[in-house]
């Protein structure tokens, strides 16, 4: 009878089953938040009247990672050859069925919005896909913080209010620097991806490493650090150099790498930080 | 359709492991690997998964001086509110007419969404096969009117089986014995109060139920649903926003 009283857990024997998700996950977090993203900015840019070559790399990069995403999900399947049965069922209660269902609605509207575009067509029909995919581009950049945070791992629930809005902020910020990389360098680019990185240099002490042991283990383990790494890199890293872009125009540039580089650390940080929770 | 239960009663449990071999015949389970744990108190078994979906725990105690071995046969819970049901989006994870939680092996596409949101670490992905599996509760033989293989194969009705508020009553009746013979420590693992909303396999353990890694107040995870979906709203807001505000200002 002693022994319960000194013991906790069985074995040491971890409760939980680490995610089985592989790479291909994280980089769809990236990549799908980009395209989410640029759909909206390609509305706004529309609606605020901007340059129109901004305007069609916006959807062009919106469709390509619209492209891209279903494949890195299918890839992660362990039937990938069922990836239909995902259109089975819409169930609200599934983070993962609403993505998919949104990730669906995504990729037919920025294919309208981009086909719309090269065939010159401007009229209506082609706002209404503006606005289809900035909506859902919207959600698609965010949803991924429900994914985690409505699950069984500690590490996740624990964030699930910060989550969303860390994916969010990453992605707003790693879509505007991957347009300045593609020579989009106006004030607006920059406006959203300063936003951006404020944001995430406020979410990083939203992030609890600083609670009981299990919460630093988290944090300190190689998922943590990685998260942490990638986070300097999308807040308030790229937020010194673009203020040190008003004297030395080229740190606009590094800016808007490393924010691309952090954005991708930290969903493979979160990954990490996933498996070492369930199992510890 | 009553709904049905296993009342697993470690009280009673002797460590045989039929269970676990009898699930593992009649459900054609492959192995998933002869691990040799050392100092594993003949447990090599290891925990519950993709490929084990009975295992018995050898808990170690030590009983007024003396050592001691609490047994107890695990399995899925079957949780009256399952965040693996919940969470499969292709609805492969179904509730039968009894009232037990089953993978449907034609449709699971191996999308590992149930794995993470399985409050009690069950349910996982077998790597070669790619789908996710755990305990049917032998759907196909209690449409036969059978008995699951486990319960049937116990040799001391430690796993019993059947209507599930009557395993609920004689769970309960069990504790009130057990404490007339002097075992007061025991006590029943059934987490109604949680969001779970109780389990339909139900555990009669003694001590700290931690010790048998039953976590004290499981948790569903759909219940988290509300507060990450108004967060990802404001930041999809707020992204919004951000974009057209930048646009309008500075285009």
């Amino acid at each position: 009878m002693t022994a319960a009283a000194t013991t906790t857990g069985y074995r040491d024997r971890p409760l939980l089953k680490a995610p089985v998700w592989t790479w291909e996950i994280p980089v769809y977090f990236f990549i799908g938040g980009i395209a989410g993203v640029c759909a909206v900015i390609a509305a706004a840019a529309r609606a605020g009247g901007a340059d129109a070559t901004l305007i069609r790399d916006a959807r062009l990069i919106a469709f390509l990672g619209a492209a891209l995403s279903p494949l890195l999900l299918i890839s992660d399947l362990g039937r990938p050859r069922r990836f239909l049965y995902m259109l089975r069922v819409f169930k609200r209660q599934s983070a993962m069925s609403v993505g998919v269902w949104t990730l669906v609605a995504f990729s037919g509207a920025v294919t309208a919005s981009l086909a719309l575009h090269l065939a010159g067509i401007i009229g209506p029909l082609s706002w209404v896909a503006d606005a289809v995919g900035a909506v859902m581009g919207a959600v698609l950049a965010t949803y991924t913080g429900v994914l985690l945070g409505v699950t069984a791992i500690p590490a996740w629930a624990h964030h699930v209010r910060v989550l969303p809005i860390h994916f969010g902020a990453s992605s707003l910020g790693a879509a505007a620097s991957l347009l300045e990389l593609a020579g989009h360098r106006g004030p607006a680019l920059n406006a959203i991806a300063i936003a951006a990185a404020l944001a995430e240099t406020v979410v990083m002490w939203q992030f609890d490493f600083r609670g009981d042991a299990a919460a630093r283990k988290m944090f300190t383990g190689s998922g943590g650090r990685l998260a942490r790494a990638g986070n300097i890199c999308t807040g308030v890293a790229p937020v010194l150099l673009r203020v040190v872009a008003g004297w030395v125009p080229a740190a606009r540039t590094v800016a808007a790498v490393i924010t691309l580089g952090g954005s991708i650390l930290t969903r493979f940080g979160w990954i990490a930080i996933g498996r070492t929770s369930a199992r510890s | 359709m009553p709904t049905t239960g296993f009342f697993t009663d470690a009280t009673l449990c002797i460590g045989c492991k039929a269970c676990e071999v009898a699930c593992k015949e009649w459900n054609d389970v492959p192995h998933d690997g002869f691990v040799w744990r050392p100092r594993a108190s003949y447990d090599h078994t290891g925990e519950l998964g993709h490929s084990t979906w009975r295992h018995v725990k050898f808990v170690e105690r030590d009983r007024d001086g003396l050592p001691s071995w609490d047994f107890s046969s695990d399995v899925c819970k079957h949780c009256e509110h399952a965040g693996c049901l919940e969470a499969c989006p292709t609805g492969s994870i179904v509730r039968t007419e009894f009232g037990g939680v089953f993978v449907q092996p034609d449709i699971c596409n191996g999308c590992g969404y149930c794995v993470v949101s399985c409050p009690f670490g069950v349910i996982d992905r077998r790597p070669d096969d790619g789908r996710a599996f755990k305990c049917t509760f032998c759907y196909d033989r209690q449409k036969a009117g059978l008995k699951p293989a486990c319960a049937t194969a116990c040799p001391t009705d430690s796993i019993q089986f059947g209507d599930l508020d009557e395993l609920r009553a004689r769970a309960d009746a069990r504790v009130v014995q057990l404490a007339a013979r002097g075992v007061t420590d025991a006590s029943i693992y059934d987490p109604r109060a949680s969001s779970v909303g109780g389990t339909h396999a139900i555990f009669l353990v003694r001590g700290d139920v931690r010790d048998y890694n039953l976590p004290l107040n499981p948790e569903m995870p759909t219940v988290r649903l509300g507060e990450a979906w108004r967060s990802a709203l404001v930041a999809a807001v707020a992204i919004a926003v951000v974009a057209f505000a930048s646009f309008a200002w500075m285009p």
